[in-house]
């Protein structure tokens, strides 16, 4: 029922914002299925918005998010939890909580309001230690890791709820350049290992073209451009998009395209 | 039969680990919940005994159970017996309802009896006696309409500009020190008031409590105590962050009206019927998390912290300091020095407050 690469999320016709601010206006998108997707776009043009609407923590002023062909704003919150789960940008760990527990929280759509822990969940979390590498952590307090061990440390909590589709909100933020690699590597095993559907929003574009078999370019409120990173990924669209003079070359590490910003004190 | 070679060592599987750990977090959960009910029980029936004339457990007991004992059947029965369960079921009310707010909001200063929520529903409850002439049901009513008022007041005012935390505490202290003042200026309105009766709505009392006043706080806390723990498991999701706990399948909304709603009913019943006994919701949470750590709900552990504070100190107060102090005193000498060191302590670990 759970099986991962089925799983399919599709937009039509959103249009989303806070109080008398509309960000998103008729964005359509279709999430392709089993892949790793990133999200780019200069700041404040709506990605994190899109997120949250599509994890159903922001109604819709209109249109549908379809997950499985039912809109997810209709869904009861712990089913929908099941199957789609969200990394946001800054999450809080309660002080002291142990790595252990905190992977834990992940189980709570999994769990019925009076049920035992079970055997179930203890499985799902030794999983999620081990695959994102913090075994070794699990009774150490949250607190005291280093930014990118607790980075490890929250999506080991997002795989323990053990969903199809995995959105996740700027995921290598603060974290220095082999930190944000290490983080990128570990989602690409989950997405190899597993076929989970991954969604993320990304600010480095390079990053996202290498990782990323989908690229999104977001411009005020709606997509400006979408399919594979090669033909994403163009001078133009870093013109359209970030208002930037680039040059795209070939990567040499992994043949896909390379931006370079070209700045005001050089010549393309 | 061949003998066998011990089996190599194998490293325990994660999973076990896991459990391991889990296991070992509840068992200390459970220890250090079962000693404070234990501790409660046996604070409660010292309680009981002791007095200007002392009785066995014995006779504590038979009093308990309905039989004749001679002697002890007024002083325990009906004057020790009322204040005893009291002070257990407002300190229980107490501290649920400050470990709700502080894990709610995520900070241990935002219990209600800092950001002026005790002090409506106190001040409320001396209007409604002194200038409306109230008793009763009709008090803890008017309390707790009062402190739902003041509770929605402070998150009206903090709401705008979007941070909520250090905003909705600071906000908190200035209404609290505004309803303080508006207590003290009815109860100097109100002639007949001896300074016993004043201390009751300035910083809590137990002094001449009788079952009229303690049966609505003992419903109080049958009614919205499961409530509260029941949303225990949500409103520690809460503490992840709103988007974090709603993309895990949590109602936030839903979860954290109905915890407002229940807590400060419980806070607003326990107030009409002692006054704000001082700093009891403030301290009860932190005290529960210092002894069962970081695992397991604190709902449980701070309601029975929050019921044994109320009991030692009405019994040091009572008895230990020679005057007969009214509860709130003593808890209040014991909270203001904690309060101090909170806030020197997030002050130095560069927190905003």
């Amino acid at each position: 029922m759970n099986d991962p690469a089925t799983h399919s999320l599709v937009i039509e016709g959103l249009s989303a914002g806070y109080k008398d601010r509309t960000v998103i206006e008729g964005l359509d998108l279709l999430v392709p299925p089993g892949r790793i997707t990133s999200i780019v776009g200069a700041n404040a043009c709506g990605k994190s918005t899109l997120l949250r609407s599509m994890s159903r923590l922001l109604a819709p002023r209109a249109g549908h998010v379809l997950l499985d062909g039912a809109d997810v704003h209709a869904m009861p919150a712990k089913q929908l939890a099941r199957t789609l789960g969200l990394l946001p940008q800054s999450p809080i760990a309660p002080e002291g909580i142990t790595v252990s527990d905190l992977v834990g929280r992940g189980r709570h759509p999994h769990q019925r309001l009076l049920a035992r822990w079970s055997r179930e969940d203890d499985e799902a979390v030794a999983d999620a230690l081990e695959a994102t590498g913090t075994v070794e952590l699990a009774d150490r307090p949250v607190d005291e890791l280093s930014g990118g061990q607790r980075q490890r440390v929250w999506i080991a909590m997002a795989l323990a709820q053990r969903t199809g589709i995995l959105l996740l909100d700027e995921p290598t933020t603060f974290l220095d350049v082999s930190h944000q690699v290490e983080v990128l590597d570990l989602l690409t095993d989950l997405n190899r290992d597993r076929g989970t559907t991954i969604v993320m929003v990304l600010h480095d574009l390079n990053l996202a073209a290498r990782y990323s078999e989908h690229l999104i370019a977001m411009a005020q409120g709606s997509v400006y451009a979408a399919g594979e990173p090669a033909d994403v990924l163009t001078p133009d669209m870093v013109e359209a998009v970030f208002g930037l003079t680039a040059k795209i070359i070939d990567d040499p590490v992994s043949g896909r395209p390379l931006m370079l910003p070209v700045g005001r004190h050089h010549v393309s | 039969m061949t003998t066998l070679e011990p089996a190599p060592a194998r490293p325990p599987r994660t999973a076990t680990l896991v459990a391991a750990g889990r296991r070992r977090r509840a068992r200390r959960w459970a220890t250090v919940t079962g000693t404070l009910a234990v501790l409660v029980v046996a604070v409660f029936v010292v309680s009981l005994m002791v007095g200007r004339t002392f009785y066995p457990p014995g006779d504590v007991l038979g009093v308990i159970l309905g039989h004749d004992v001679s002697g002890a059947d007024f002083t325990v029965g009906r004057l020790r017996l009322p204040r005893a369960v009291l002070a257990l079921v407002a300190g229980a009310g107490f501290g649920l309802a400050g470990v709700t707010f502080q894990t709610m909001l995520r900070n241990p200063l935002a219990s209600p009896d800092i950001i002026g929520i005790s002090a409506g529903a106190s001040a409320a409850a001396t209007f409604a006696i002194v200038v409306l002439s109230l008793d009763g049901t009709s008090v803890s009513v008017v309390a707790i309409v009062a402190g739902l008022g003041v509770a929605l007041l402070i998150y009206l005012l903090s709401r705008r500009g979007g941070a909520v935390g250090t905003r909705l505490i600071l906000i908190g202290i200035g209404i609290d020190a505004m309803l303080d003042s508006a207590t003290a200026y009815l109860l100097d309105r109100a002639a007949q008031w001896d300074l016993q009766e004043a201390m009751r709505w300035l910083t809590g009392s137990l002094n001449g409590s009788t079952w009229r006043e303690t049966v609505p706080v003992v419903l109080a806390l049958l009614v919205l105590g499961p409530v509260l723990l029941a949303s225990a498991r949500g409103l520690g999701m809460l503490q992840l962050g709103d988007d974090t706990a709603a993309a895990l399948g949590v109602r936030v909304e839903r979860t954290r009206l109905v915890a407002v709603v229940a807590a400060v009913a419980l806070l607003a019943f326990a107030t009409a019927a002692t006054g704000p006994i001082a700093f009891v919701a403030f301290l009860a949470g932190p005290i529960a998390a210092r002894l069962v750590g970081s695992s397991g709900s604190l709902l449980l552990p701070a309601g029975l912290v929050g019921a044994l504070l109320v009991l030692v100190a009405d019994l040091c107060g009572q008895f230990a300091l020679g005057t007969r102090y009214p509860v709130g005193v003593v808890t209040g000498v014991l909270g203001a020095p904690y309060l101090l060191y909170l806030i020197v302590r997030t002050h130095r670990a560069g927190g905003s407050l």
